[in-house]
């Protein structure tokens, strides 16, 4: 059976490893090879790292330590973050990265979307999408969740689906750095009309928030960062308990 | 020498620093006069099929490698491509593994993508010490259909052949390069053999 994948998220920022309340007050909390190989020792079933720097002085940074996680690194991880052409994309997957993830460059211009998928394959794309609950709608927001478009999430997540893209990274602005549980409501509505995994992201604040995501919902993955950095919940007391409650998931000690 | 066989059908970076971090010598290659004195030769691939067997064709390595006579590891599209035919882009494989690759059916989310138990029916010495029903990292939408090679299955939507075993010629849907512990396990098995 295919389990259900439970994956840390790392922001970088210069290099190193931070993490928003609500996508500011950045905290440092590491450096990112060393966070990525104990999670890799403790369980975590894939990586996603997000790098809030990206300018165009930093892109020699982040493909370096692209490099070096790769080296360390035995399970997938995917790279996101100011991701603006093919050429980003191919620099960050030749240096090792299994996915890249965009966002804002999807929206401005989704044919990138096709582009990438013909040129990598559909499994190299991964589209995230910020939502937020607006005016009795999911409204996709960009940049960072700075701006807002005209997008409904519905609708957005159905086009980047038909474009090829290969997973989607769902974080609720409204549910992000509140810890109080995953956003239910418009996970399980993306989870019913497209047919491409989804990774839920923002509002795990313990084992019960995972629990309650995917007995609620098709996600096949859950995505969270600070609870792990701060070792709120261990990986592997996560993974034992979600198979305490018939959650399928990869347990294995080390 | 370990040859990767590099004919530019998708990223191979992750198996090139698996490699590393097993101190292995190896070389990446595509050229026939290196692939010729290598003693073991690893098929990587990520991509299309179509696409991949014009490249192999190309670099006129079809005949050579149905020949290959050492150990041969083909992974993910590299294991399909072993195959007769397949139905992505309707390509004509390299025939060593007399079946079909089939597109999954509709019926659950495509690509099948994540961590998936692997049944092991043979005790090859490649899979020694991989525990029975262990977890792999899998990224695919084709499947190889059943066949008299097949050495280990997997389900997700039906119950397909997810690795197989002809004579030197090894093939894995899973990828090892990222299965953490066991994928190494299996890479290191392959080189001893």
């Amino acid at each position: 059976m295919l389990k259900k994948r439970i994956i840390p998220c790392l922001d970088v920022k210069d290099g190193r490893v931070v993490k928003g309340i609500k996508f500011e007050n950045l905290k440092d909390s590491g450096d990112p090879v060393e966070l990525a190989y104990r999670y890799m020792q403790e369980g975590a079933d894939e990586l996603v790292f997000l790098d809030i720097t990206a300018t165009e002085n930093q892109r020699q940074t982040l493909i370096q330590w692209v490099k070096e996680v790769a080296k360390v690194l035995q399970i997938p991880f995917t790279v996101g973050g100011g991701i603006r052409n093919l050429d980003d994309v191919k620099a960050i997957i030749d240096a090792g990265a299994d996915k890249i993830s965009i966002n804002s460059i999807a929206v401005k211009n989704p044919s990138i979307i096709e582009s990438i998928a013909k040129q990598f394959g559909s499994q190299f794309v991964v589209v995230a999408i910020d939502t937020k609950y607006k005016n009795q709608q999911n409204k996709v927001f960009i940049a960072g969740g700075k701006i807002e478009t005209e997008l409904q999430t519905e609708n957005w997540s159905k086009e980047v689906e038909n474009l090829g893209a290969g997973e989607i990274l769902l974080t609720s602005m409204d549910h992000d750095g509140e810890k109080n549980g995953f956003a239910i409501d418009i996970l399980s509505k993306i989870t019913q009309i497209i047919n491409i995994p989804v990774i839920a992201s923002g509002g795990a604040g313990n084992k019960q928030h995972f629990l309650e995501v995917f007995q609620k919902t098709k996600v096949t993955a859950a995505l969270a960062a600070s609870i792990f950095h701060y070792q709120i919940v261990n990986i592997q007391d996560l993974k034992k308990y979600l198979l305490e409650h018939q959650i399928p998931v990869r347990y294995a000690k080390y | 020498m370990i040859a990767i066989l590099d004919y530019g059908a998708g990223n191979i970076t992750s198996v090139k620093n698996l490699l590393f971090s097993l101190k292995v010598n190896f070389v990446v290659t595509s050229d026939l006069e290196v692939l010729e004195k290598s003693e073991k030769i690893i098929f990587p691939g990520v991509g299309h099929a179509e696409f991949a067997m014009l490249r192999l064709n190309e670099l006129k390595l079809v005949n050579f490698i149905q020949n290959y006579t050492k150990p041969f590891l083909g992974i993910c599209l590299g294991m399909q491509l072993m195959c007769n035919h397949s139905e992505e882009g309707n390509t004509k494989g390299l025939g060593i593994i007399p079946t079909k690759v089939k597109r999954f059916p509709d019926k659950d989310i495509i690509p099948h993508m994540g961590w998936n138990e692997v049944n092991f029916h043979y005790n090859l010495s490649i899979f020694q010490g991989i525990p029975q029903n262990s977890d792999f990292y899998f990224v695919h939408s084709y499947y190889v259909e059943e066949n008299p090679f097949c050495v280990a299955r997997c389900n997700y939507i039906l119950e397909f052949c997810c690795a197989v075993q002809k004579d030197n010629f090894y093939g894995v849907q899973f990828h090892p390069e990222k299965s953490s512990e066991l994928g190494k396990k299996i890479m290191l098995n392959f080189l001893n053999l």
